[in-house]
């Protein structure tokens, strides 16, 4: 007359579905993980971007390509529109979302 | 054998709305025997009766169960004494809502870390015991009034007590279910275990089951109620 | 020690039924929170791959540029700066670049136009990358017209696409030989746009720099770990906004999920009563409480960082495509590479899953010491 741990009884406790649905996203995860290091870009090869940054003597990354000054980041000088004030707000929306380049916020030579 | 030496006890003590319930009472309970305590409402009853299964630790006095003075320690022992020696059936039967039968059986025991199979089968084998065999998996909230209290007396079983306390426990009750709870008392005395029960229900006070009756009114105990209602 | 996790398991089937009775409202939570995890986790995951791509790429970037500041402003520099500048210790090659930014009316795109002598095109030959070539719907052997420095047409041919996996630097790129992007852009010889410089010592860029400044009085260098460092810093200036954004919908939440952790219920209330009269201790109901929140927690901070990780690394984080196209036409197509670090999944875990914790603790603690008889009053 007695049930005590069917199988079905043991998969319906609360506890051991959250096991499985916990032990479903840590696989997950563990998976994002190894994803990461396979493909990631420490393990993976650098690709022909590479190469062209070395051929071409490229400086930056071709991301925001509205503005000259946000097209090629490093290069801007001072007189771009949003390094005016580096609070600024500028009228191309990504520029908003870049900092001013190094080499201005830290000049390293006078002549800036 | 639980004794209680000039227990008193005051609730909200130092603000106005103080409230004196018991008054330095002194009275010894035998552990195996069926016991009533009876007062109309307000005489303190229930607040002996939560005393006495270390519910709450009085104001002043000393409570001594089997010879160990208990109204002294703190929450942790009393805690697992009172897991350990009393089970409760109380007035609304205070089951957890949303949760299936068997579950609200089993929660007693839930802080002992029993194996799960063995916790499952002790609580349906009470539940079989007390005809609810077939309701095992159904939330407490469908069960009908009778039901509901023989659902609590199991969970107050579960941990295999030796004393049950059941604070009112036919209020919720028709004749015919009082009678029913009264041959569950007799069959848990048949066991051997204590059962101390609060009631102002004459149908309790009459029965033959009841082998001990401590009266109270205002606090205090009394031989003899003038009008018994 | 299996007796204790028997205990604990026990309570989380306790919190698991008693989250399963206000099912909705609790997915609800779930899916909010999850949300707010997925956003947070999406912008770090984007900006961290983004960054370690370009330093990986810009690695080989020149160790030096040399700009020319004419009046306060880049000017084109001559090429007789490179013999000026001599033979200066640890240089190993410099050159000139020769490019410019064009303006495609049809489209409304910035092109950059540079030189490339290495893949020897002909007069009116031009690789382009793969954005215009979207852009502009050309593939090789097509014909492509702009309007030059003269205002007459030029029209050139595609001799070929650079290669997508490059899009990150050549979306935009039009290469071709330098006599044709003279003649367009009207730069007489002996003119470039910028120079470079080779360094293979790193230690002597320094020095090299300031021999540069002393040289070439009005020239401004620009050093390759000025330009990782800018890149290194794209998006900390306002990787910020994007917080400050999230930033309403984040205290939203916290209100929601304060008031749902913090607020007991009188229901619960007298549920924690309860526990406490059939022989729960103070210390077993807070845990079971821990449970509720952490399970949530957990669950919604496994939830988010995953669909992060597949919203950045599977589906190339096309909810941030608006945001970093800004009004440009030109967007390069790219793969963020995964990249997970470690302290930046720390800091997400500690965030998103000790604060609701603790939230759902705080009130329980008040309510479970209080004594196991409020049940009988």
């Amino acid at each position: 007359m007695v049930i005590g741990g069917s199988i079905r009884e043991r998969v319906a406790r609360p506890s051991n579905r959250a096991m499985a649905w916990f032990l479903g996203l840590g696989a997950l995860l563990s998976v994002s993980l190894a994803h990461a290091l396979w493909f990631g870009l420490d393990g993976a090869d650098p690709g022909h971007g590479v190469e062209l940054v070395r051929e071409l003597g490229l400086s930056d990354l071709a991301l925001f390509t509205e503005a000259r000054y946000t097209r090629h980041l490093s290069l801007a000088d001072s007189h771009a529109a949003f390094q005016d004030h580096p609070l600024a707000l500028d009228h191309f929306p990504t520029a908003s979302l870049a900092a001013p380049p190094e080499h201005l916020r830290n000049p390293h030579v006078a002549g800036d | 054998m639980i004794r209680l030496e000039q227990i008193s006890k005051v609730f909200n003590q130092g603000r106005p709305n103080e409230f004196r319930a018991i008054h330095g009472l002194s009275l010894g309970i035998a552990a195996d025997r069926v016991t009533l305590f009876t007062g109309p409402s307000g005489s303190g009853k229930t607040t002996l009766l939560s005393l006495v299964g270390c519910l709450a630790r009085p104001t002043s006095g000393r409570i001594y169960l089997k010879g160990r003075m208990i109204s002294a320690l703190p929450e942790r022992f009393l805690t697992d004494i009172r897991r350990s020696t009393f089970g409760f059936v109380f007035q609304r039967f205070n089951l957890i809502k949303g949760l299936s039968l068997i579950e609200n059986v089993m929660l007693p025991a839930y802080p002992l870390g029993l194996p799960f199979p063995e916790l499952r089968e002790r609580a349906a084998g009470l539940l079989h015991g007390l005809g609810l065999g077939s309701k095992l998996e159904n939330r407490v909230e469908w069960l009908s009034g009778g039901e509901a209290q023989r659902a609590a007396i199991c969970r107050a079983l579960i941990n295999d007590p030796a004393i049950l306390i059941a604070d009112e426990p036919t209020a919720n009750l028709d004749s015919a279910l009082t009678r029913e709870f009264l041959a569950i008392v007799e069959g848990l005395r048949g066991q051997g275990k204590g059962v101390i029960i609060t009631s102002h229900d004459p149908l309790i006070a009459e029965s033959a089951v009841m082998e001990a009756v401590i009266r109270m009114r205002d606090g205090r105990r009394v031989e003899r109620m003038a009008m018994e209602d | 020690m299996l007796q204790a996790i028997e205990r604990q398991r026990y309570f989380i089937d306790y919190s698991l039924s008693s989250l399963a009775r206000r099912r909705g409202k609790n997915l609800g939570l779930l899916t909010v929170y999850s949300l707010i995890v997925f956003l947070l986790a999406s912008v770090m995951l984007f900006t961290q791959s983004l960054r370690q791509e370009a330093a990986a790429i810009l690695k080989e970037a020149p160790e030096i540029l040399v700009q020319r500041i004419a009046a306060g402003r880049q000017d084109l520099i001559p090429a007789a700066y490179l013999e000026r500048m001599g033979s200066l210790r640890g240089v190993s090659e410099k050159r000139g670049r020769l490019w410019g930014y064009h303006f495609d009316p049809a489209i409304k795109a910035n092109y950059t136009l540079m030189t490339a002598d290495q893949h020897q095109l002909p007069p009116d030959g031009i690789l382009i990358g793969a954005g215009i070539a979207r852009a502009r719907g050309l593939g090789a052997g097509d014909f492509l017209s702009l309007r030059g420095n003269d205002g007459k047409p030029a029209a050139f041919r595609v001799e070929g696409i650079l290669p997508a996996e490059t899009e990150l630097i050549s979306s935009d790129l039009i290469l071709m030989a330098e006599p044709s992007l003279r003649a367009f852009f009207g730069i007489p010889d002996g003119l470039y746009t910028d120079l470079i410089l080779k360094v293979s010592n790193p230690r002597e860029v320094r020095k090299v720099a300031e021999k540069l400044t002393l040289l070439l009085p009005d020239t401004r260098p620009i050093l390759r770990e000025e330009i990782l460092r800018t890149y290194d810093a794209i998006f900390n200036w306002r990787e910020g906004v994007v917080f400050v954004l999230l930033m309403g919908a984040l205290l939203a939440f916290v209100i929601f999920a304060w008031d749902k952790a913090s607020g007991l219920s009188a229901e619960e209330r007298q549920e924690i009563g309860i526990l406490k009269a059939i022989g729960w201790e103070t210390g077993d109901v807070i845990r079971m409480k821990f449970w509720e929140g952490g399970l949530i927690s957990l669950s919604a901070f496994l939830l988010g960082y995953l669909l992060a990780y597949l919203h950045v690394f599977f589906a190339d984080g096309f909810l941030f495509e608006p945001v970093l196209k800004g009004w440009a036409t030109l967007y390069p197509a790219f793969r963020p590479r995964p990249v997970v670090d470690g302290l930046q999944l720390a800091t997400l875990f500690f965030f998103s899953v000790f604060p609701y914790t603790l939230a759902t603790l705080v009130p329980v603690w008040r309510a479970a010491i209080t004594d196991p008889d409020s049940v009988m009053r």
